[in-house]
Formats: structure tokens, sequence, C-alpha cells
């Protein structure tokens, strides 16, 4: 779509369009460029000696277990997030959606975690669940379970797991309730009306229904799985204990900022681009999808 | 999806139409849009949606409760769960003076949090809607080229990108700088959209008729555009100002001294480092809660620009 009726002059786009230009050169383009050369060098750490190596880099990475693990643990972080977040959240918004009265009550009762950071919502539960004086870590122990985050690999997951689905449960409850409600109430009392139960209309109509904003949230939610819950690593585990919740964004920041390896950070940080240029992709295959709608 | 048939063909019954002539005469009673009222549903319901309301608050009663009582009692496991008489002195223990490892006090620290979010909110929305309205009202070469620049954007985010960025914030002298803070993040793929899908709408005429009466394209943008685009910048300005605020990656890397420390910052710098034993939690918690309270009241108080913020930076 485009306007019929324009203004006519040389430098004033030029001018309105340069501050926002300006910041992506500058800030985006220039440092993603850096990236890409970077990752085709090798240099040590005090920059004095630069090679060019080509893709030594990457074949170093993926030759190296320590990537490969933190791939994995990228991939069950998020599969756990993307699922439990899913799934608690859509329960909630069917039974907003049903709930006549109050529902104005309980979607701001349940919307409000989108303000909290998530660096806080980690303190927060890494404090419920702190093996010494948390409160919730008190109450797993009571049932004769052993617990300590900052010791076990899967408590500490279990602990960035729950922090992350905490703060993302209002979001993706906002979409479903959203997508609930325009599904046409005609349909559903129709297959009421021909003895369909509230579960049988809910698999057969409403969740097929639902399915673009289901697939649109679990592409948002894999998004911020994987690059958004960097704060909740770092405040809540470190990455540790060992590499048990380093996530790929984690050990970019981690082999960047910390081991001062450059060259395998920028490869790592390309490898990461490469991802989120695909998320981004079908992302807008689900806008193409909604339009057809 | 089938179209509703209202009249059956002659001759045929439909089988639904003798049901739906009991089920209209039975259901008197019925409450409107409600397919059927069973009463366990009802109560299954509310206890579901009390139930979840409870799990999402836990944390954070758990914290003000944390907020309220002695550094003693928070260590004492389990910790009280009923507020104790502690609030004030907690509160003003760690706005004045901070706590823990950080000695920066939460009044400095949120000061920083409320610039950086204001400058980011208000930079976002104004950088964005002079682009959209570059791409929108004018024609001049590479204009499609540039708009594309920007959407790209999208595919950059700072996780990806973080050393390079920060070589470049480094080499500019803008480490431990309020600019550099806000002015890497100003820049906004999903503003800019949504600006342009915005602008499309607005009638040709209207242009037309500034144009009729000799109206220069800023005098159109101040006198038109930007009167009738403020319900999409209240929008954008609650989803922005709480990205801000919360902003976390960024503000750790670009500050190393304590006079920039976000908010969002501080609370991890007084967890961190110096042991367990070490961290006042009664301290910490307090600065959570004063953390919290501003984005959280800006979504609870415009409630409807947030979920049409949400939504419209989502299409």
């Amino acid at each position: 779509m485009e306007k019929r009726v324009v203004f006519r002059s040389r430098w004033l786009p030029i001018a309105l369009l340069a501050p926002q230009l300006a910041i992506t050169i500058i800030f985006f383009f220039w440092p993603a460029g850096q990236a890409l050369l970077q990752s085709l060098l090798q240099q040590d750490p005090f920059g004095i000696n630069v090679e060019f190596v080509g893709f030594e880099n990457f074949r170093q990475l993926f030759n190296d277990p320590l990537y490969l693990a933190s791939f994995r643990v990228t991939a069950v972080f998020s599969v756990l997030v993307a699922a439990f977040g899913l799934t608690i959240s859509l329960l909630l918004a069917v039974f907003a959606d049903r709930a006549l009265r109050g529902a104005g009550v309980y979607k701001t009762l349940l919307i409000w975690p989108y303000a909290v950071a998530h660096a806080v919502a980690a303190v927060l539960w890494l404090f419920l669940f702190n093996p010494t004086l948390g409160i919730v870590a008190h109450w797993i122990k009571g049932y004769g379970i052993a617990w300590d985050p900052l010791l076990n690999g899967g408590d500490a997951l279990t602990l960035v797991v729950v922090a992350a689905v905490w703060n993302q449960i209002s979001y993706n409850f906002l979409f479903f309730l959203a997508g609930l409600q325009s599904i046409p109430k005609s349909l559903i009392e129709a297959a009421a009306i021909d003895g369909a139960g509230p579960g049988r209309r809910f698999w057969t109509i409403v969740f097929p229904l639902l399915s673009p904003t289901t697939f649109f949230l679990l592409v948002v939610n894999i998004v911020y799985a994987f690059f958004n819950t960097f704060a909740i690593i770092d405040a809540a585990t470190g990455g540790g204990p060992g590499q048990a919740t380093e996530i790929l964004v984690y050990k970019v920041y981690k082999d960047g900022f910390k081991a001062l390896d450059l060259g395998s950070s920028a490869a790592q940080s390309v490898i990461l681009m490469m991802i989120v240029i695909g998320l981004t992709v079908l992302q807008f295959k689900w806008i193409e999808r909604k339009v057809q709608y | 999806m089938e179209r509703a048939n209202p009249s059956p063909p002659p001759g045929v019954r439909a089988p639904w139409s003798a049901r739906l002539r009991a089920l209209l005469r039975a259901g008197r009673g019925r409450r409107d849009g409600m397919v059927e009222n069973r009463l366990w549903l009802d109560v299954l319901t509310h206890a579901v949606l009390i139930a979840g309301v409870a799990i999402v608050a836990f944390p954070v009663y758990v914290t003000f409760v944390a907020s309220t009582i002695t550094a003693e009692e928070v260590l004492a496991a389990p910790m009280p769960l009923v507020p104790g008489p502690h609030l004030v002195e907690n509160y003003k223990e760690a706005w004045l003076h901070g706590a823990g490892n950080s000695a920066a006090p939460v009044r400095e620290m949120m000061f920083n949090s409320l610039v950086t979010a204001l400058v980011i909110a208000i930079g976002k929305i104004a950088i964005s809607l002079i682009s959209a309205f570059a791409i929108v009202y004018f024609r001049f070469p590479l204009r499609m080229f540039f708009f594309w620049m920007i959407f790209v954007t999208l595919m950059l985010p700072v996780e990806v990108r973080i050393l390079p960025t920060y070589e470049v914030v480094s080499d500019l002298r803008m480490i431990d700088t309020y600019t550099g803070l806000t002015l890497p993040l100003i820049a906004s793929a999903t503003a800019t959209f949504l600006f342009r899908q915005f602008f499309l709408t607005i009638p040709d005429e209207l242009a037309e008729a500034a144009r009729i009466d000799g109206a220069g394209p800023m005098r159109f943008f101040w006198d038109v555009v930007v009167p009738m685009s403020k319900a999409s910048m209240a929008a954008l300005f609650v989803i922005q100002f709480i990205y801000g605020w919360n902003q976390y990656l960024w503000p750790l890397i670009v500050t190393t001294k304590e006079d920039y420390y976000t908010v969002v910052i501080g609370i991890k710098r007084m967890i961190a480092g110096g042991g367990e034993a070490s961290v006042e939690w009664h301290l910490v918690m307090a600065t959570a809660m004063m953390a919290m309270l501003p984005p959280a009241l800006v979504v609870i108080l415009m409630q409807k620009w947030f979920v049409k913020g949400l939504v419209d930076t989502e299409k």
C-alpha cells in the first residue's frame, strides 16, 4: 500500500530518516559487520597478533564439547519454557474466557508480571529456591527431596525455567485470551447443541481455531528463551553449576567478556544471528497465514 | 469454514432443529454467551483462576514479607509468611544507603532507571515517528532500501552482537554516560512499522488539503500527523517504558561506576559476590519491591494502552 499524495523535497526525508539510520549503522550494522569479520580472524587477548583463519573458529566451535553442550542446554531450556509457558497460560486463558463475572479483574491480576524485569524475577525465585533460607526449598526438602540449585544442575535448570515461565505467562495469556475471544460464539453454541461437551468442544473447535495464535506464541517463546532470558541466567545461576544452565547467549557473553576469546565469541554471534534470522522468517510466515484467515 | 444455513432444503428436516427448539425452551435461565450452565464448571473456572492468580502473586508476596522483617528473621528457615513491623526502616535504609556489596542508594539507582526508561521510550517514539513520516509521505531514491535497513535491525538483537557493540560504545567514550546507556537502544524497527501502518490509514484528503492550503510537510506533520498519532504513541510509550526500565544486559556492560547503575543492575550487584552470608536479603527485597513498582503501576494504570501496545507491536 502506498500514498497517492506525497510531499516533494530532496533533503527533508533524508534529514528525517537520519537519526534512525545513524543509530542503525553505528550500533547495529557496524558491530554486526565486525562480528562477521572477527569470526574469520584469530587474535590473542591483547589484540597484538591478528591472523585470518577462514572458518577455523566455526570448525573449532562445532568440535568443542562445551559449545555443543550449550546448544543442548539451550534446546532443553527453550522447549521447557515454551511448553510450560504455553500450557499454563492457555489453561488460564480458557478459564478467563469462560468466566463472565470478574474476567476483567482476573485479567488485571494476571498481566502485571510482564512488568517485572527478568533479573528481578530471577532474584525473586532465587530467594524462594535458596537451599538455606528459601521457603519453597524448605517445602521441597520437607518432602524428603534433595534440593540445591547451587550444586545440582537439574535443580538450577528448574529454577531458571520456573523464573522464565513466570515472567512470560502474562504475555502468552493476553494473546491466548484475545485469540479465544475472536472465535465466533455461534460455532461453540452449534457444537453444544449437537451434544459436544466442554472438553470435546475445546479439542475439536477451539484448539484448531486457535492454532495461528499458538504457532505465533510458540515462535515468540522460543525467541524469548533463546535471547531474552540472559538476565534470568546471569542473575539466578551465572550459567552454573558447571555449564548446566549456560545457554548460547550466556556463552557468547562469557567467552567475549570474561574469557576474552574474541574469535570464538564472534563466531558464536554469527551463529546466533543465523538463528534469529531463521526465527524471524518463521514469524513472518505466521503473519502471511494470518492475512489469509 | 462453513456458512450458516438458515433454512434446510424443503422436505429435509434438519436433525438439529428439534433439539434446538427443545434447548431454547429449556434454556430460559441461561446466561448470555454461556453455552451451558453447569455449576461445577463455574466453580472449577473460578477455582483455577484464583489458584493461578495466587501462584503468580506468591513470589511477590514473599518478597514483600521479606522486606518488612529483620535480617535475622529472613535467615530463620522457614521465614515467617506474615508481614512484620520493619517496613518503613527497611525501605528507608535501602532508599538512602542501598544494601550489601553495592553501596549505591536505591534513590540514585531509581533516578538512573527513570532517566534511562524515559529517554529510551521518548527517543524511540520520536525517531520512529519521523522516520515513518519520511517513508510514507515522500518519494526519494533508496526509500525502500532504507526501510529494509531499519527492518533488518529486528534480526540483530543486542545479545548477538554484544561484544562488537560494546567496542563501538567504548571507542566513542560513552561508557558510564547516560548517552551510552540509552542511545544505542533507541533505534526501533517495531515502532517505525507501527507508525507506518498507522500513517497509511490517514486519509489522503488531509494531505491533499494541506498541500492546497500551501502548508509544508512539517506543518502537516505537526498539525495533523502528530495529533492523530496520540493513541499509538501512548501504547508504544507504555511498552517502551517497561522495556527501558527493565534493561539488563546493556546497562550491565556499559556501566562500571555505581553512579550509573540502574536499579535492576543494582539488585544483581547486591546479591553478587561476597558470599551467601553477606547478602542483606531484607534490604534486597525492599529494593526489588521498589524496582517493580513503577513498571507495574504503568501496566495496571494504563492497562488499555498496554494491551494495545503489545498487540500492535506484534502485527
